[in-house]
C-alpha cells in the first residue's frame, strides 16, 4: 500500500543560481571600482544611439566598456567599436535576455580593474529582463518618444525593477506629439520618486545631466571603496 | 518569452530536492508575485513540457498569485497597491515605491509520496 501524499515546505528562490552569480559579479565590481549600468526597452528605441553617444563623451576623462546583448548578429557591437571603447557582443540565440552567467562569461578575458564605466546593453525586450539581476549598479529603462507615452503603464514590472528612466529620441518629440507631461506622470505612477531624463542622442541634448548622474554614482563607488 | 527557462529551473530545483529527500513529487507549490516578471498561463503551460522525460512527469504546478503590498509611509503600515499601474496606498492614497511583497518566484512547498513505505 503508497503512504498517502504529504506536504514539505521547502522555500526556494527559483532564480537562486542567477541571483548568486549576480552577487559575485557585484563583489567583483565593487572590487575593482567599476560603476557598472544596464540598459533595458523595446526594440528600436534607440538604447545602441544612446549608449554609442555615452560611451563616447565619457572616453575622453574615463575608462569605458560596454556588453552588448543581442539575439543575432554582431551589428551593435560593431556600431559602438565606432566610440572606440572595448565592446563584446553577446549573442544570446534564442532567449530574450541577458542572464548573470552570460555577464560572467563574457568578462572573463577583461580586467575589470582597468574600467571605471561598463555598461551593458540587454536584448530589446520589456518583458523578460525585468526578473534577472545582473549585478548592476543602475538600471536604466529607455523609452523612446515615438513609442507613445503610456509605456510605463503597459509594462509596469520593468519599471518597477529599473532605477532611472530615459527619454529618449526628444528631438522627435514635437512631430510626434509627444507630451512629456503625461509620459513623465505614468512613469511616476509606477514608480514613485523614479528620475528621469529626457535626452537626444542624435543632437546631444540633455546628455550632459545625465552623464553628470553617472558621474556622481562612480564617485559613490570610489568613496565606498575607499572606506 | 522566459517562462520556459523558469519552468526547467523549477523542475530542476524539485528534482534535486527529490532525490535527496528521496521521494516522488505529486506537486510543486509556487509563490508568484505580480511584480515577478512572470506570466502564470505561460508558465503552466510550459511546465508540463518541462517536466518531459524527467522524474516530475506527470506533476502539477500549483500556483498562488502574491500581490503587490507597499509600506506606505503615510499609514506607517504595510498596505496593498491600488493596482500594478498606480503605486499608491489602496488606503489614503499616498504614493509609494517601497514593495515589500510582490516580486516572489519561489518554490514553497512539495506534494511529495514516500518512495518505500513508512515505517510506522
Amino acid at each position: 500500500m503508497r503512504p498517502e501524499p504529504r506536504l514539505i515546505e521547502i522555500r526556494k528562490n527559483v532564480l537562486k543560481q542567477n541571483d548568486l552569480v549576480a552577487r559575485s559579479l557585484r563583489e567583483r565590481f565593487r572590487a575593482a571600482g567599476v560603476f557598472v549600468v544596464s540598459l533595458v526597452s523595446s526594440p528600436g528605441s534607440g538604447k545602441t544611439a544612446f549608449l554609442e553617444r555615452t560611451l563616447s563623451v565619457l572616453r575622453a576623462n574615463y575608462r569605458v566598456a560596454a556588453l552588448v546583448g543581442d539575439l543575432a548578429t554582431e551589428n551593435d557591437a560593431l556600431r559602438l567599436a565606432r566610440s572606440q571603447a572595448p565592446v563584446k557582443q553577446i549573442t544570446t540565440g534564442t532567449l530574450c535576455h541577458l542572464e548573470a552567467a552570460m555577464v560572467q562569461s563574457a568578462l572573463e578575458e577583461w580586467d575589470l580593474n582597468q574600467l571605471d564605466f561598463l555598461f551593458i546593453e540587454n536584448v530589446g525586450n520589456l518583458v523578460c529582463p525585468s526578473s534577472y539581476d545582473l549585478g548592476e549598479d543602475l538600471r536604466l529603462v529607455l523609452i523612446s518618444v515615438t513609442e507613445g507615452e503610456d509605456k510605463p503603464l503597459k509594462y509596469p514590472t520593468i519599471f518597477n525593477s529599473a532605477d532611472v528612466a530615459i527619454v529618449t529620441k526628444i528631438d522627435l518629440a514635437a512631430t510626434v506629439e509627444f507630451s512629456w507631461e503625461t509620459a513623465y506622470k505614468n512613469i511616476q505612477a509606477v514608480r514613485p520618486g523614479m528620475p528621469v531624463f529626457q535626452i537626444s542622442a542624435k543632437t546631444g541634448e540633455g546628455m550632459e545631466k545625465y552623464l553628470g548622474s553617472l558621474e556622481t554614482g562612480l564617485a559613490k563607488v570610489h568613496q565606498a571603496g575607499a572606506v | 518569452m522566459h517562462e520556459l527557462s523558469i519552468a526547467m529551473s523549477i523542475v530542476e530545483l524539485a528534482e534535486e530536492e527529490a532525490e535527496r529527500r528521496c521521494v516522488q513529487v505529486n506537486a510543486v507549490h509556487l509563490k508568484l508575485g505580480a511584480l515577478s516578471g512572470v506570466a502564470k498561463e505561460a508558465l503552466l503551460s510550459c511546465y508540463e513540457m518541462a517536466c518531459e522525460n524527467t522524474p516530475l512527469q506527470g506533476s502539477r504546478l500549483v500556483v498562488e498569485e502574491v500581490s503587490v503590498v507597499i509600506y506606505c509611509p503615510s499609514c506607517r503600515a504595510q498596505r496593498p497597491v491600488s493596482s500594478v499601474q498606480l503605486f499608491c496606498c489602496s488606503e489614503c492614497g499616498t504614493s509609494a515605491s517601497e514593495v515589500v511583497q510582490g516580486k516572489e518566484l519561489e518554490v514553497v512547498a512539495l506534494e511529495i509520496q514516500e518512495c518505500a513505505p513508512n515505517p510506522v
